[in-house]
């Protein structure tokens, strides 16, 4: 089976290296999808329902028609003329500049009959409320219940059995760069710039949609501003951008607005859940169950991973699905592990202390994964855990302090990916392998793979990724882009090595076994008394560049990730003000390919998580049915300020080989976080976000009707 | 955005035939931290824009018997002037704690007093609200988190401005121009309340700019602070605020500002508040009176009764910190 070499001998991987692209980025020359502009360039804009339920009775196109400057109006979009949700697009434009476009959609008059709606989850579940889909009731069971030994002798058993109700919030994606595409059509085939975390599943998902050949699309990324999950899959936006551009004969750019993008291109579900956990004196926990709704608009998916991470004997869990008149959720960092963190290490927490036992000892009672009983410690150490209050909210003054902690979990591995590598008689190399780079620095480790095992520079090596013209490599999602791409890489390169190995050993009269590739030279055997440069090498290539295949293979990679996370916060009770001080991230990721881009997506993570915890909240208004806060003025996002201290403490264990790292450090940072208030205050706060009205209402225990509760 | 007619003037003389007597149909251009907002959004739809960047005089902080401001003087220049800082406190804080570096260097003084409100019933297009020509404010049955819990009705916005209560506490003037020529309004009368009018939040008239602010020379024995509170520290506005002027005679507090931001459809002015302290020596008790007092005309909507025990807290914080000064 395939190994890495050990981490003595790397030269390059494990280490820290920055970005090969990061200066294009900060210096404005890396190209994003809105950046391609060919002559001829129609700008797309989509009109999209005001109202959240509704008929299309009528569109009338005929001003916006006359507007100079308006070249296609596309009146088709919905699918039997139902709007289920208030952004859903209805009409699309394309005109000479994004003013004309923007001037038509308003010139388009549209009649719609409303209908009634229900834009929340408690609106949808009550009795009687409006259905989303005429066919099927608002309530959707997910799945088969999870069930597990016997659930009420579970519960008769327990010393201690606590229950509570936990509410977490719809969160979007917010992507920097909003969704979008630019296509081209020569002759019969489709060119599709687009901000995609997976080029070959938009060449599929389009072709499909368009009724074409995969062959005649060409789907090309090369740098995106953020995914988060909520652009694995064809966009509806590229669809229409191709049909407006067939019919305009024209290139035509098409990007969602940021409101837009807030209502239409996808989001993390909420969730409603009502959940029981019962334990021996000892701490082991004995019993557990729990009911849970969570909508994802009029998708599916919003289903939360209880009982998280703990292996527990005895487990109802049932799940539903709650159909409203809001967006389609789409996949999200880790769906369905941070609803399920926030509440269930709560309720772990509330064990505890009914037991009288610190969180920690009890999380180790009940822990089953070795590498994370070991970065429990770790994390414990670095936060300084025994400074935990024992008395929650004993801090003297307005401002109270206190520590919190939560464990992560995810499944990822990745298999499927190819690559071909050429390497050119200057002694330039090309990677091309069809992933992409959604930021966590993809392109940086191809490079960085093949230079370590060829034994030369970064700077020799091109790697090209981000094209569906590519050899095959899946989307960038579930953490599996890592550990699907790096084996291939390695895979490719050690056949192109192969390959000079054979042309080596005959101008050494070597065995091709013995050469060894290092510090940009060729050696005959290990004796090292005869060698060459890579370039001399190189140059007897002569005009024939090698061209190999190579493909992903066993052993380089595995699956599981274990992690842990502890929070420091400062809360002020006067004004409900949660302050995250600290925040140590111990992560596990197996052999670390690069340091500085491994530590920064688990910053990014955290960062996430922070923001989840504090301040993000998609709120729906109850009079209108839309989403109010669709501006990042009102739908708040942890800013430079609002970054805690975050410590990163990269868990090594480089013999499991390349394990994704992407979603599994934004999992339990909510829930540390309001472990740490609870900590501070001595008051628990079960929704989230958990803002300073909700901490007031708390502290002060003020009785309050809040819709979005 | 719709579009307009541009205009940039280069003497105040020439804009009585610009500015239209109808509200809305003309509007004036400075930093366009505001304006272009509501431009995009198409929330105003004006046929003309008039940019007053190229009128000169408008711009400086003048120091002497008093201070006085140009409107067209950036939110960046009077944070960061050694004169205000010094003596007009309240004034230079509050600045400080307005948006982001970028909007403060862009953002005017007399922008930041006329800048609509940030309501996102307001803000959206797709809400007709009261203060758009509509028939109801969406607020009452609505969200309302972040809406007036005094002082509201018919319609419940607050005022976002951060200079606008400091610049009261400091007993301001706004100096103004129009086709009558130079006036001036004492702050205590430049806003006004929803109740007096509806399609906007002062006194201005639509042909009207403002040119100035003037402050008196502060009391001897004068202290002044301001408290911002916002959800988030990068880019956010008060969801409530206290600008206190304080002028001591020993440890008694002979006469005393208070206003509230954040908190009402206009920088708040609490006389009851003032009224529990003045005379007094500032103590927890006197202190914690005068907090409620803030408070005691405050009636809540159905998500923001928070508001209250914040702003209660906030009036305290800010008497406390301006006590332990003495």
């Amino acid at each position: 089976m395939a190994k890495w070499k050990s981490l003595k001998d790397m030269s390059i991987l494990s280490t820290a290296y920055p970005r090969l692209d990061g200066m294009d980025k900060v210096t404005g020359r890396a190209q994003y999808t809105s950046d391609v502009r060919p002559a001829g360039m129609l700008y797309g804009r989509l009109l999209t329902s005001p109202y959240p339920a509704a008929k299309v009775v009528d569109i009338d196109v005929s001003r916006a028609a006359k507007l100079a400057g308006v070249h296609v109006i596309l009146t088709n979009l919905l699918e039997g003329k139902a709007v289920r949700y208030a952004g859903q697009p209805v009409a699309a434009v394309a005109a000479d500049t994004p003013e004309i476009a923007a001037d038509a959609v308003d010139l388009i008059r549209v009649k719609y009959e409303k209908l009634p709606f229900a834009a929340d989850l408690d609106s949808a579940m009550q009795e009687g409320a409006p259905r989303v889909f005429s066919d099927r009731e608002n309530i959707v069971a997910a799945r088969r219940p999870t069930q597990k030994g016997d659930v009420d002798a579970g519960f008769a058993a327990a010393d201690v059995v606590v229950d509570a109700t936990f509410r977490t919030q719809v969160q979007t994606h917010s992507c920097l760069e909003t969704h979008g595409s630019m296509v081209e059509w020569k002759g019969e085939d489709l060119y599709v710039y687009d901000s995609t975390q997976g080029v070959h599943s938009v060449r599929e998902g389009l072709a499909k949609n368009l009724g074409i050949s995969p062959a005649q699309v060409h789907v090309i990324c090369e740098h995106m501003g953020g995914g988060f999950g909520s652009k694995l899959q064809p966009g509806f936006y590229t669809a229409h951008a191709a049909r407006l551009a067939k019919k305009a004969g024209r290139p035509v750019q098409l990007m969602l607005t940021r409101k837009q993008d807030f209502l239409s291109a996808g989001n993390r579900p909420d969730s409603l859940q009502k959940l029981k956990l019962g334990a021996k004196k000892d701490g082991s926990l004995v019993a557990f169950s729990g009911t849970t709704w969570g909508t994802a608009g009029i998708g599916r998916g919003a289903r939360v991973r209880q009982p998280f991470i703990y292996e527990i004997p005895n487990v109802y869990a049932e799940h539903h699905d709650v159909y409203t008149n809001a967006g389609a959720a789409r996949a999200f960092r880790a769906p369905g592990c941070p609803q399920a963190s926030f509440a269930m290490e709560q309720l772990l927490d509330e064990v505890a202390e009914k037991l009288n036992m610190d969180p920690l000892d009890l999380r180790l009672k009940n822990e089953t994964n070795a590498t994370r009983r070991k970065e429990w410690k770790i994390g414990a150490e670095k936060i300084g855990w025994q400074r935990r209050r024992k008395t929650p909210g004993s801090d003297s003054g307005p401002v109270k302090r206190g520590l919190g902690l939560g464990a992560s979990i995810w499944w990822p591995g990745g298999r499927g990916t190819r690559a071909t590598m050429t390497v050119f008689p200057d002694g330039k190399v090309e990677v091309r392998c069809g992933t992409q780079d959604i930021g966590t620095g993809t392109r940086t480790i191809v490079a960085a793979i093949a230079a370590e095992e060829l034994g030369i520079g970064l700077e020799m090596i091109r790697p090209l990724i981000g094209q569906s013209d590519f050899p095959y490599s899946g989307g960038s999602g579930g953490s599996t882009t890592a550990p699907s791409v790096a084996p291939a890489i390695k895979n490719t390169s050690e056949k192109a090595k192969a390959k000079l190995a054979e042309i080596a050993s005959g101008f050494f009269g070597a065995s091709p076994e013995d050469i060894i590739f290092e510090n940009g030279r060729v050696y005959m055997d290990k004796s090292r008394k005869k060698s060459m440069s890579w370039q001399e090498i190189c140059q007897l290539l002569e005009t024939q560049p090698i061209t190999v295949h190579g493909e992903w293979v066993e052993g380089l990679s595995s699956a599981g990730v274990a992690g842990c996370q502890f929070a420091e916060v400062a809360v002020d009770t006067e004004t409900g003000a949660i302050r995250v001080e600290k925040v140590v991230a111990v992560a596990d990721c197996g052999l670390v390919l690069d340091r500085l881009t491994t530590e920064s997506q688990v910053n990014g993570a955290v960062i996430q998580g922070v923001s989840y915890a504090l301040y993000e909240n998609r709120l729906m208004d109850p009079i209108t049915g839309t989403m109010i806060n669709a501006d990042f003025e009102n739908y708040k996002i942890a800013g430079a300020l609002e970054v805690p201290e975050i410590e990163v403490v990269l868990f090594d264990e480089p013999e499991r080989g390349v394990i994704g790292i992407g979603e599994p450090p934004t999992i339990p940072t909510s829930a540390a976080i309001a472990n740490a208030v609870y900590n501070a205050i001595g008051v628990r706060l079960r929704s989230l976000p958990m803002t300073p009205d909700r901490v007031l209402d708390a502290l002060y225990a003020q009785p309050v009707t809040r819709k979005e509760d | 955005m719709e579009n307009f007619e541009y205009f940039a003037p280069d003497s105040l003389d020439a804009l009585p035939g610009l500015l239209s007597r109808k509200r809305e149909r003309t509007m004036v251009l400075a930093g366009g931290t505001d304006l272009l907002d509501m431009l995009k959004e198409r929330i105003v739809k004006p046929e003309k824009v008039i940019n007053l960047k190229g009128i000169a005089g408008l711009k400086g902080i003048q120091h002497g018997e008093g201070v006085r401001i140009g409107a067209l003087t950036t939110i960046a220049e009077i944070a960061a002037d050694a004169g205000l800082k010094r003596e007009y406190t309240v004034l230079a804080q509050a600045a400080r704690s307005i948006a982001t570096p970028q909007l403060r260097n862009m953002g005017t003084l007399g922008g930041n007093l006329c800048q609509r409100p940030r309501c996102w019933y307001f803000r959206g297009r797709e809400y007709v609200c009261l203060k758009k020509g509509g028939s109801k404010c969406f607020a009452p049955e609505g969200l309302n988190k972040y809406n007036a819990i005094i002082g509201g009705g018919p319609s419940f916005i607050v005022h976002p401005s951060d200079s606008a209560p400091a610049l009261q506490a400091l007993q301001a003037t706004v100096h103004t121009f129009g086709p009558q020529g130079e006036d001036s309004i004492p702050m205590d009368e430049f806003f006004e309340l929803p109740i007096d009018n509806l399609r906007a939040e002062n006194v201005l008239e639509p042909n009207e700019i403002i040119t100035a602010v003037s402050i008196p020379k502060p009391a001897p024995g004068t202290r002044s602070a301001y408290i911002k509170f916002r959800e988030k520290q990068s880019l956010d506005f008060a969801i409530s605020s206290v600008a206190a002027v304080l002028e001591m005679e020993g440890s008694r507090v002979r006469d005393l500002r208070i206003v509230l931001g954040g908190v009402a459809p206009i920088p708040w002015r609490s006389q009851v508040a003032e009224d529990e302290l003045r005379g007094k020596k500032l103590s927890d008790e006197t202190i914690r009176r005068a907090a409620e007092a803030a408070v005691s005309e405050a009636q809540p909507l159905s998500q923001n009764r928070y508001k209250i025990t914040l702003t209660r807290n906030l009036v305290a914080r800010t008497l406390h910190q301006l006590a332990a000064q003495g």
